[in-house]
């Protein structure tokens, strides 16, 4: 496996993303502003004004319209990209369904915020959640130098013939958009190469006559739905390629489950996104106090790494799985995804949610999630720092 | 400007048809003369971007279409903007040298819903980012895809399915916004009304907008027999009569200066318009005769104003004139 030995630099998730674009060079870039995705697009702008990057920036008056206008740049056969987050998000949410289904290979960066009302800017994952249904395929960066990995590996994974979808990149808001810490990027060329040339069948420009978005009735439209399931159900197979591939020139791994500690784990954490440093930190301290806990953290969330999943928790007889967004009146979704991955397995899980709007997850609430694991089974949903930071979820 | 002759679209249809036949469009219908006035007045390669609504529905049902042209449809509010991510793509790749010299027209074809309402901020936005493209609204004046609801292009008086005529109702309460005004606001190269029953005018207008260097507007008068309930062979006429009673006044804004492009010889009386329509039937006869009145003293206001404005800006539609010859 090649290792490239680079320097460190200091840089925020969403600067360390907005290198990756000017890395890539996307053809264009329709885009609106909103916190925390902001600096990604100030970021690159100035990229773009320093001569650093000739990407065209569509400076659109919605992210109906950035979304839109992406779709109309990537079929007509330009590399696209753009960046969004919480209402910004729900707003795009139509679009993004139209362009899985008109298999656009879109990236969108997210700095994943919490949604009104009340209005907060702040992180969690309600946001990305609104999009779980659309065929986009979702992955969630864990700190500043995922969301950079990833932003490179997303392209590939997008516009792979057997994919042709929008890939949503997560970071949590302010968490990892707005927080500075060493990230090492790769030279220019190695990126480009990765990347490769952006290749569509039927482009707009292409000198044919093809018709983009038709109207299906009954007699086709169940049809042309599956196989958009299974182009995202293809997903999971191309990232693990494009994984490899990143590892074998790079010598960075970043499977789509990063099982930590796991080896011969009772209990485990499940969780997405910055969140998995804190428990980490946690599983560490209980480890060293002789308890064999461990986490498993997913970067790829659409699809679901169903089987993965099953093999990375096949060992932990109790699993708390922590939501950052919630589904009123039902379990919240990552629990319910792993309840589904997990159906006829030994191993039972405990819902919990954390963080919403911001919310920072302690460590103290971590390491009662893993005590509550050791007690029998609760019927109910926990919430993780409900009524504070150490908050035992009574409000 | 030389202008193509009928023979010259025709021709340019024998070579390559933008919209071919077969379609599920009505009989009598405004939409299709329009989309190839339309492409058949442009020369050179075409994009075109629908927005939802009777043309989208009726052309492109799976598995078959009737587009000849590159042809893409997203959604109902958004044709303005994905026609700007197209173009924006076109710019991006020739900056590259991935596409050849030759220029593409992107031509969005949305109806009034697309356009007046649920579209007017897609449109607005692209109008004031300066992209390349003629925006086409096909303007049957309501919803008549989903079955005639009223839309902001709908006039006053006209019933339609939620402005029913009925014990209290007396049709749509309310006036039909001056979309063409709003466009003209937004400060592009090019706006212009034009109607099916002159397709020489409608041509050279496309001709004029598909030189803009910039953003280019035109609001065609679309007649539709189901919605507003007037003989498919009635169509053409009925458009005409638009125009020449000045409900639907035939001009052109160049950069900001305002010309007629066709004065009627003389003005007919607005029930000519009313009559021929049955969504205006409870305004036929003596019933509505106070209400046409008060809608005659309103277009005779917004001719008047529009003559002034075609007057005073004479001069500089010849200085343009001579510049061009």
């Amino acid at each position: 496996m090649a290792k490239v030995e680079l320097a460190l630099q200091v840089l925020t998730g969403a600067e360390a993303t907005a290198h990756a674009m000017r890395q890539i060079q996307p053809d264009v870039v329709p885009v609106y502003p909103i916190t925390p995705q902001t600096p990604i697009i100030q970021t690159f702008s100035r990229f773009v004004a320093d001569g650093k990057a000739d990407t065209v920036i569509v400076q659109v008056e919605s992210e109906h319209s950035a979304m839109s206008a992406a779709v109309g740049s990537a079929l007509a056969g330009a590399r696209t990209m753009t960046a969004t987050a919480s209402q910004g998000l729900a707003l795009m949410v139509e679009v993004i369904y139209i362009a899985a289904g008109l298999r656009a290979p879109i990236v969108i960066a997210v700095g994943n915020r919490a949604l009104s009302a009340p209005i907060n800017i702040h992180g969690d994952h309600s946001d990305g959640m609104l999009a779980r249904d659309s065929g986009a395929v979702q992955i969630y960066a864990q700190d500043a130098q995922e969301a950079y990995d990833l932003m490179v590996m997303a392209p590939r994974i997008a516009e792979h013939p057997d994919v042709m979808l929008p890939v949503m990149v997560g970071q949590d808001g302010f968490q990892v958009t707005h927080s500075a810490e060493g990230v090492a990027l790769l030279p220019d060329p190695d990126v480009r190469d990765f990347v490769g040339p952006y290749e569509i069948p039927n482009p707009l420009l292409g000198g044919g006559a093809s018709s983009h978005g038709t109207f299906a009735m009954p007699d086709s439209y169940f049809e042309l739905r599956h196989q958009l399931v299974q182009a995202t159900e293809a997903a999971e197979a191309v990232y693990a390629e494009v994984a490899q591939d990143y590892r074998r020139r790079f010598g960075r791994d970043l499977p789509q489950i990063d099982a930590y500690r796991m080896e011969d784990a009772e209990r485990a954490i499940l969780l997405i996104g910055s969140a998995a440093g804190t428990a980490k930190e946690v599983v560490d301290d209980l480890r060293a106090e002789g308890e064999r806990v461990g986490l498993v953290a997913l970067r790829l969330y659409r699809p679901f790494p169903h089987a993965a999943l099953r093999a990375a928790l096949a060992g932990a007889r109790r699993v708390a799985v922590l939501d950052r967004a919630v589904s009123p009146g039902a379990y919240p979704p990552l629990y319910s995804d792993a309840l589904g991955a997990l159906q006829g397995s030994a191993t039972t899980l405990q819902s919990y949610v954390y963080g919403l709007g911001g919310r920072d997850l302690s460590q103290r609430a971590v390491r009662r999630a893993f005590a509550e694991l050791a007690l029998p089974a609760a019927d109910r949903i926990g919430y993780l720092g409900l009524g504070g930071e150490d908050g035992d979820g009574e409000p | 400007m030389a202008m193509a002759s009928l023979k010259t679209i025709a021709l340019r249809e024998e070579e390559h048809q933008g919209l071919s036949g077969g379609h599920s469009l009505c009989a009598g219908c405004g939409i299709p003369p329009i989309v190839r006035t339309v492409l058949g007045s442009i020369p050179g390669p075409k994009v075109a971007i629908s927005a939802t609504g009777c043309l989208e529905v009726a052309t492109t049902r799976y598995p078959f279409t009737a587009w000849g042209v590159p042809w893409i449809h997203v959604a109902f509010e958004n044709a303005a903007a994905v026609a700007s991510g197209a173009e924006a793509a076109f710019r991006a790749l020739s900056r590259r040298g991935k596409l050849s010299e030759e220029p593409v027209t992107f031509v969005v074809f949305a109806g009034d819903g697309g356009t007046y309402d649920i579209g007017l901020q897609a449109l607005s936005g692209a109008l004031e980012r300066g992209h390349r493209l003629l925006y086409v609204c096909y303007n049957n004046e309501a919803y008549m895809n989903t079955g005639i609801q009223r839309s902001g292009a709908t006039p006053y008086a006209a019933n339609t399915t939620t402005s029913p005529v009925g014990s209290l109702g007396k049709g749509k309460a309310e006036r039909r916004k001056d979309m063409t005004a709003i466009v003209v606001a937004h400060h592009i190269p090019y706006a212009a009304q034009a109607a099916t029953s002159h397709w020489q005018d409608l041509s050279r207008k496309v001709e004029r907008a598909a030189q803009a260097s910039g953003p280019s507007f035109l609001n065609v008068l679309a007649t539709c027999p189901p919605g507003w309930g007037h003989e498919a062979k009635d169509s053409v006429r009925l458009a005409r009569i638009a125009v020449e009673t000045h409900y639907w006044p035939l001009f052109e804004v160049v950069e900001g200066h305002y010309r007629i492009t066709h004065r009627p010889l003389q003005q007919r009386p607005l029930e000519e318009w009313l009559n021929l329509q049955k969504r205006f039937s409870h305004l036929h006869g003596e019933r509505g005769a106070d209400l046409v009145v008060r809608l005659q003293e309103e277009l005779d206001d917004s001719w008047a104003q529009l003559v002034q404005r075609d007057a005073s800006d004479a001069d500089w539609f010849r200085a343009l004139e001579e510049a061009e010859a």
